[in-house]
């Protein structure tokens, strides 16, 4: 009979005081983030420096030298490059660095990409990298084949090419009438530097 | 409306102009269901969108709010969204009662709004036997449960249809004697008559009339929470064991029948507790006319929309019972005490008539003790909320 009555009161005031704490919850705030239009800040500007999101590439600093493309353990990466006249560019950690080649065509394949960040560690001037853009979701994939030499851009490429081949032809030229002046002649090849420099191109 | 019926049985139906008659009679008819229909469905959607934000706060969620202005159409939404689905009829079902349940699931909750009041003229029809009449009609809802758990030939629904008859069987004793206790004391089984029985204040309300009474209330709320199969007593729908009890091989309408049910039984709930013991739709004689009833029918929703609201809240509070610990809940505590209940009435009737000082006194003891039990909830939660105000380091680097 005792414990009859105290399960009774027991009941009623646990069910008091549980019904207080669900109460007192009306008056908070919710905590919910309403991921994706109603926050104050966009969501990628709060994600963490370090967060792999899309890849994207610095063309700019690029020096086509095809570590990222080599590391790539499911190749996602493509790379075409012609060589150019040597210059050299500053990567994101300031160093100099010397480029001789620069690409036509550099493609990553972000459905194929697992961001494991391969591509990233052996880039010599930083120029690959992860952005915090994660929102990949589209109706149509081959959006998701990222090209970023555009056609401008890989004719600009093409025209230092050309620029570049006309030097060598010319310090082949250069070379072979110096060759010619003091030996008469000896091995004198003007054509085989031409090929050379096109092989060069098809790499 | 009453009237009508009782001329058309006097009459004896076919003589005279029963022609015009019946038209009338059948048009009433039709424009009362109609009406009922225009105002229950919106309701129970926009109880149920309620519901689901009044949920989510309580769980530091934000819910629905999409949808209209803070979400307020997600019930219509849903609603489409329930009629552009395939109606699915498994195979090896038994069509017939697998298409018919709902129907008697939804009609067994809507024959109830029969004799529910919204004011002291607004009713459709005031039975002489309305207590009697609800308790009977609302017992069509667990037979069209088994019948869908029994028709999907599907062993969660079969369970949960099993559970459901036994649910009901058994919490329909107490609510029926916690009942018969308002019927003592109000000497009708009208609703309007019970109502009537009571007064506008808090003293005159049965709630307060007596100890008995006051403990009844409890015990009558408990009974229809476990009839209406609402959480803690919701094992015929129990989610994590029974997928989703006799409702799981349903899908679209006939689904959204179910739940429309479901949410329009609160109601059901709420306003037959208001009648036998909130006084229903008393007000102080301060207006006359049409401002009279429109303030009953103001005064009669917001008393109704509380109780409401507490369901809701306990359904969001409280674990579901296991299947023994409903049963005991039942048979070894509500259905003793009250028995206890009614025998206390009828000898309290007898000590301290209606209306004598004593009677007075009590009523207003027992308003008192409710007012207190009010207020030591109110510093309940304020300790509550001051106990969640403290300083949390951020977990997220989110928001």
């Amino acid at each position: 009979m005792i414990a009859y009555v105290r399960n009774i009161r027991q009941a009623c005031t646990s069910i008091f005081d549980g019904m207080a704490v669900t109460f007192s919850h009306l008056f908070r705030r919710p905590i919910t983030v309403q991921y994706p239009d109603r926050i104050p800040r966009r969501i990628q500007e709060t994600l963490p420096d370090r967060y792999r999101g899309h890849l994207e590439v610095d063309l700019d600093i690029c020096i086509s030298c095809r570590a990222c493309e080599k590391a790539c353990p499911i190749e996602c990466i493509v790379i075409e490059d012609v060589k150019i006249t040597k210059d050299s560019v500053t990567g994101v950690d300031g160093k100099e660095t010397a480029r001789v080649k620069e690409p036509t065509r550099f493609d990553i394949n972000l459905y194929k990409c697992m961001y494991c960040g391969l591509c990233v560690e052996p880039c010599p001037t930083g120029a690959i990298r992860f952005t915090k853009e994660f929102e990949g979701a589209t109706d149509d994939l081959s959006r998701l084949h990222l090209r970023f030499v555009t056609p401008e851009r890989r004719e600009a490429v093409l025209r230092k090419s050309e620029e570049y081949e006309k030097e060598q032809a010319e310090k082949a030229r250069k070379k072979a009438e110096a060759a010619a002046k003091p030996e008469g002649g000896k091995r004198v090849d003007p054509p085989s530097a031409g090929e050379e420099s096109k092989e060069g191109d098809m790499e | 409306m009453q009237q009508l019926l009782d001329r058309f049985i006097e009459s004896r139906g076919w003589t005279g102009d029963w022609a015009i008659e019946l038209v009338y009679f059948l048009g009433m008819l039709f424009f009362a269901v109609a009406l009922l229909l225009v105002v229950v469905t919106p309701f129970t959607g926009i109880v149920s969108w309620a519901e689901r934000r009044i949920a989510a706060r309580m769980q530091s969620r934000v819910g629905p709010n999409r949808v209209g202005p803070q979400g307020i159409l997600q019930w219509a939404a849903d609603g489409l969204k329930c009629i552009l689905k395939e109606d699915l009829i498994p195979e090896d079902a038994d069509r017939i009662l697998f298409t018919a349940a709902p129907y008697l699931v939804f009609s067994g909750l809507f024959g109830a709004f029969a004799v529910l009041p919204f004011s002291e003229h607004l009713v459709i029809a005031d039975l002489d036997v309305g207590a009697f009449y609800v308790m009977a009609i609302t017992s069509l809802v667990p037979l069209g449960i088994i019948m869908s758990g029994w028709a999907s030939n599907n062993k969660w629904s079969l369970l949960g249809g099993m559970r459901s008859a036994a649910q009901i069987i058994s919490y329909e004793i107490p609510g029926a004697l916690s009942l018969l206790a308002v019927v003592i004391a109000a000497g009708t089984l009208s609703l309007q008559g019970i109502i009537r029985a009571q007064g506008w204040s808090p003293a005159d309300w049965f709630l307060f009339r007596s100890p008995f009474l006051f403990t009844g209330f409890f015990y009558f709320f408990v009974a229809n929470l476990a009839e209406g199969n609402r959480t803690p007593f919701d094992l015929p729908e129990a989610e994590s064991e029974l997928v989703a009890g006799y409702s799981t091989e349903y899908s679209g309408m006939r689904f959204a029948f179910f739940m429309l049910a479901e949410w329009a039984n609160l109601y059901v709930v709420a306003s037959v507790v208001n009648v036998a013991f909130l006084g229903g739709w008393n007000v102080p004689p301060i207006a006359e006319g049409v401002a009279r009833t429109l303030l009953q029918i103001v005064v009669f929703a917001a008393k109704s929309l509380v109780l409401v609201f507490v369901i809701i809240w306990i359904r969001w509070t409280l674990p579901r019972l296991r299947v023994d610990q409903m049963m005991l809940l039942c048979w070894k505590y509500l259905v003793p005490l009250s028995f206890l209940n009614v025998l206390g009435t009828a000898v309290w009737m007898m000590i301290v008539p209606e209306g004598s000082a004593a009677g007075r006194i009590a009523s207003w003891i027992l308003v008192l003790v409710g007012l207190s039990l009010l207020g030591l909830f109110g510093l309940r939660v304020r300790r509550n909320l001051k106990d969640a105000d403290v300083e949390r380091p951020r977990l997220s680097p989110i928001a």
